[in-house]
């Protein structure tokens, strides 16, 4: 088992390594994007230009900058072309709201994942399940900040019952925060609604065929015993797994459209909003954030998984 | 009470074939069988003439431009006036309203309103269409193009291929597909993208095409490449093997063949995602740049001024919305038909 | 033994399902009886319905697309109109049933004692402690080694083999009247399988349990059966004591059968004996016989569906379906001297 850990942190390791230079690379190839001439803003001239590259060392080469911001990166100094603040501290101050949109979010997903999964399975091919199945892929072919942008409008600019976007602190006012977020939780959630309600529906119908859940029945147990402690919880493993990889992007920031939408201040909006201002030491700490998410949650999802199904601990 | 057999036996009628002409046993191969399927399923079908009907009216944009709104996609008739009702009223309001839609009132234009720059939404809505089908489909053939190779290089060469291959692909993986989308789209949309001799204009719509078909080739590629390794193993590989074939020859002539029902499968899926991946991307300001317009483009436009004039949010939308739920709802038709343990499909009538 | 009232008493069994081909009848009029103690064997091909016809006792085959005539007696309880719940008590508890495949038959996330407790806990009200002493004695007499370590092993750490057991163990748990065997030993080597059987034989003899036994494969039944049933498509060709059906067999479908038994007593033949043909679609099954196309000795009576009756004065248990006279029948059976069969068609010309 340490052996699987250490192997898998090196692993992970790697792979953040490997992102943050195509990051880098992606950012600093292009034309255009002298960050020099955007710190020094309009009427600068050449000399303060150049003073400013020598200061933030772009004129050193590339690899030594790679170097220089990774280092800032990880002793928490790394600064800002644009806004001149710590990434470090607007991250964590970020990570609030990204983590309670995840979670709630997650949570409401799966919770109506499972329901309508489960009806839709038990009756296949009826007109519910078609009708649920049709409501799944209306659910998947909406964009999130399309859905997003007009909840907003119309249940909270017009109808005033919801807040017009923005986020309050959980600490400060519980209510207030549930508030603010039940929109964008349900924005979310749509899109992930329909696609893991499928994933459980598929799920459940390719076990229920199985052998075990046949003898199951010839067991003479009852059909809610059989439906939930056998085909259940053999259904939900690969789903579960699946689940866990999801939460681990939206925790990284993978919800940008739905932050940005409502303007909830979360790592994703942040992302979204150097991306665009090509602000490169925010976007670098950023991607190695998100993708240490997802690649961490790879790694709980495996654990999770052999846990689930004992046929993987073997191995 | 019994009565002498008539025949003797004969060799000939004790084979399987005699038997199943006598039986009438009809061999149909499994397309033919997956086409009949697919057209039982009305659902499927009328969803997929649906999508067709979208692409239709997308070709016709520059016809309904010419001949009917008498306008193209940009040009702007802020100070211009419509007739409504009685009254003359401006296209687009002093205080930054624009006409609502006039339906056929003014012979065709403004069919859907303006938007706040004083343009027809009804044509930029068609020539938006074109945009994202182009980028849609355009993206979906790179990504499957690409897709498919990578997966028959990685799993049937295996070894230092498959290692290197694979590798790249999970750290392609590990990046959320919109934020490497984003990061792509945003860099080379402000510069361009020179490669070598080849330069590409930041406003070109080859751009948004490349990094969509490149972001979801891992995707494909990955499906397919399982699918790749357990062909590997199957005989008739090792028959052509034994014969002597090349691996590239076994590779395109034995394997991707068979891939070509998991390939039919993910297409039009590809092209739905690929169109609400430009929608996301134009959002964020790195996919299709104004005034071109698509409909991600359009959405993100309207989204600005949702408060003042929320059509130009749900016109867009809901064509976005309709063309991706058409390839979706084919698509899940052309599973199920290729698919013979599908328990159940939509549009059945089980 | 005929004196006393049977077990089980299935009278024009008849089992269809509705497909999108048409209508399969899978068991077409099947009627037997079992008396407690009695080990009856179904044998026929894969295609025969012996499977659905054990399995729509236990109320298996219930479907939106299943349709059931005929009665299965079981006590004072009809199982082809028992209720849910009044199948679900008798699940398990009165009759129990082993399927083919040991290895997917275990549920894979829980341990195999925990299964077995289940089974034990949703009939009987006892402990868990009480089920679980009752499953490590179970486990011991089924013949599984260090039952007390093992009754908290997961079923991926037990063999096939083992894993049988287990399936067997948890089928008597209960004290069922009638234990049906599915295709038991199908997937486990043949030194396994005498000892499972052997292993039923026991069991049997211990606790007074009813068995019904289905397999392809008369090898297996010729050791512990007391009666047999013979299945061909749906229906029953030939049915009585083990005696009567190897020594004077009826119907040349159990002919074919015999002559395809390998036997280490006789000369090897050149060629391994077979049924030529194959199994009819039981969509459109042949008119009359469902034999005829397959039968080396049809003729033209056989276009009529002969009834199953008894054809020999003295044995009135021996039915069998087949048109030809008794003489006729122990004429052409013979192929070889001594030796049961079908006439196998000539070799092809060189």
């Amino acid at each position: 088992m340490v052996r699987f850990i250490i192997r898998r942190v090196i692993g992970m390791i790697a792979v953040l390594f490997a992102i943050s230079v195509i990051t880098f690379a992606i950012f600093n190839v292009i034309p255009n994007g002298d960050p020099a001439l955007r710190l020094a803003g309009h009427s600068a001239t050449p000399a303060t230009v150049a003073a400013i590259r020598r200061q933030w060392g772009f004129d050193k080469p590339i690899y030594v900058q790679y170097a220089r911001t990774m280092e800032r990166i990880f002793n928490g100094s790394l600064i800002s072309y644009t806004t001149q603040t710590n990434v470090d501290n607007e991250i964590r101050h970020d990570i609030w709201p990204t983590m309670s949109l995840a979670i709630g979010a997650a949570l409401i997903w799966m919770f109506f994942a499972i329901c309508l999964g489960m009806y839709s399975a038990l009756r296949a091919g009826k007109i519910s399940d078609r009708f649920l199945t049709i409501l799944a892929l209306i659910g998947i072919s909406m964009p999130v900040f399309w859905v997003g942008a007009l909840l907003s409008y119309y249940l909270g600019f017009k109808a005033g019952i919801f807040p017009n976007g923005g986020y309050t602190k959980l600490t400060s006012n519980p209510v207030q925060w549930a508030w603010h977020l039940i929109l964008p939780w349900f924005a979310l959630s749509i899109l992930f609604i329909g696609v893991y309600s499928r994933l459980v529906r598929s799920s459940i119908l390719d076990t229920i065929n199985e052998d075990f859940v046949r003898t199951a029945r010839a067991k003479g147990l009852g059909q809610r015993r059989v439906l939930i402690r056998h085909v259940l919880r053999n259904s939900l493993i690969p789903v579960i797994s699946l689940w866990g990889l999801d939460f681990g992007a939206i925790i990284g920031g993978g919800a940008i459209v739905t932050e940005s939408v409502f303007n909830l201040g979360g790592v994703g909006q942040y992302a979204a909003n150097s991306i665009q201002s090509l602000d490169v030491p925010p976007v670098l700490a950023l991607t190695i954030f998100i993708a240490f998410f997802v690649v961490l949650f790879n790694t709980i999802v495996d654990i999770t998984y052999a846990w689930l199904d004992p046929r993987i601990r073997l191995s | 009470m019994a009565t002498e057999p008539a025949a003797a036996l004969r060799p000939d009628e004790t084979g399987f074939e005699a038997v199943a002409e006598r039986e009438h046993a009809v061999g149909v191969g499994p397309w033919k069988l997956a086409g009949r399927r697919l057209r039982r399923n009305k659902v499927a079908i009328g969803f997929g003439i649906l999508f067709l009907v979208l692409v239709a009216m997308a070709f016709a944009a520059p016809i309904w431009a010419d001949d009917v709104a008498h306008t193209n996609d940009t040009t702007n008739h802020l100070t211009e006036t419509l007739q409504e009702g009685k009254k003359q009223v401006l296209v687009v309001s002093y205080s930054g309203i624009p006409a609502g839609p006039q339906w056929f009132a003014a012979g065709g234009k403004f069919f859907l309103g303006a938007d706040d720059n004083g343009r027809d939404v009804m044509v930029r809505l068609l020539y938006g269409a074109r945009t994202s089908l182009e980028i849609g489909i355009a993206a979906s053939i790179i990504t499957t193009v690409l897709a498919v190779i990578v997966a028959l290089l990685a799993g049937y060469l295996g070894g230092v291929t498959d290692t290197v291959l694979s590798r790249a692909m999970d750290i392609i993986w590990a990046f959320p597909v919109v934020i490497l989308g984003v990061a792509l789209g945003t860099a080379l949309s402000i510069g361009g993208l020179k490669l070598g001799p080849i330069t590409i204009q930041s406003g070109s719509l080859v751009i948004p095409i490349l990094i969509i078909g490149f972001v979801y080739v891992v995707y494909m590629a990955r499906p397919l490449r399982g699918q790749v390794l357990s062909l590997r193993e199957k005989e008739f590989v090792e028959a052509a093997r034994a014969q002597g074939m090349g691996s590239i020859r076994i590779m395109f002539t034995e394997i991707l063949p068979n891939l070509a029902s998991t390939i039919v499968v993910f297409f039009p899926l590809a092209i739905a995602n690929a169109i609400l991946l430009e929608a996301y991307l134009s959002f964020l300001g790195a996919g299709v740049q104004a005034p071109t317009p698509s409909w991600g483009e359009m959405i993100s436009e309207g989204i600005d001024r949702i408060t003042t004039a929320p059509h130009l949010t749900i016109v867009p939308g809901l064509m976005l919305v309709l063309t991706v739920l058409a390839l979706n709802i084919f698509g899940e038709g052309v599973r199920d038909a290729l698919d013979p343990r599908a328990k159940v499909r939509i549009g059945d009538n089980a | 033994m005929s004196s006393t009232r049977p077990l089980l008493s299935v009278k024009d069994l008849s089992v269809s399902f509705a497909t999108e081909d048409g209508t399969v009848r899978a068991v077409d009029g099947v009627s037997y009886t079992l008396a407690p103690r009695e080990i009856l064997a179904i044998v026929g091909e894969s295609g025969s319905g012996k499977s659905v016809t054990v399995m729509t006792l236990m109320g298996l085959t219930r479907g939106v697309n299943a349709r059931f005539g005929g009665s299965a007696v079981f006590g004072s309880t009809d199982l082809l109109t028992a209720s849910e719940e009044e199948l679900r008590r008798v699940r398990g508890n009165e009759i129990a049933m082993i399927f083919q495949d040991p290895m997917t038959s275990l549920d894979p996330v829980y341990k195999i004692g925990d299964q077995i407790i289940e089974q034990i806990q949703a009939h009987e009200s006892v402990s868990k402690a009480q089920a679980r002493d009752r499953t490590i004695k179970l486990l011991d007499e089924v013949g599984i080694p260090r039952a007390r370590e093992r009754v908290d092993a997961y079923p991926h750490e037990l063999s096939g083999g083992m894993r049988q057991r287990v399936m067997i163990a948890m089928a008597l748990s209960c004290d069922p009247s009638i234990l049906i065997a599915d295709e038991p030993t199908t997937a486990l080597d043949v030194t396994i399988q005498a000892q499972i059987l052997e292993r039923i034989k026991q069991l049997r003899d211990a606790t007074d349990t009813a068995v019904i036994i289905v397999t392809h494969d008369l090898g297996v039944v010729a050791d512990i059966a007391d009666r047999i049933v013979v299945m061909y498509a749906g229906r029953i060709v030939e049915q009585g004591t083990v005696d009567e059906i190897f020594y004077d067999p009826q119907h040349p479908y159990t002919w074919g059968l015999l002559g395809s038994i390998t036997r280490l007593d006789r000369e090897r033949p050149r060629r391994l004996p077979s049924i030529p043909g194959a199994p009819p679609s039981l969509l459109d099954p042949p008119k009359g016989c469902h034999f005829r196309p397959r039968c080396p000795h049809e003729f033209d009576r056989c276009i009529e569906v002969p009834p199953l009756a008894a054809h020999l004065p003295d044995v009135p248990g021996h039915l069998d379906r087949c048109w030809l006279s008794v003489d006729d029948k122990r004429r052409r059976r013979e192929v070889a001297d001594g030796q049961i069969g079908l006439p196998q068609p000539e070799e092809a010309p060189a």
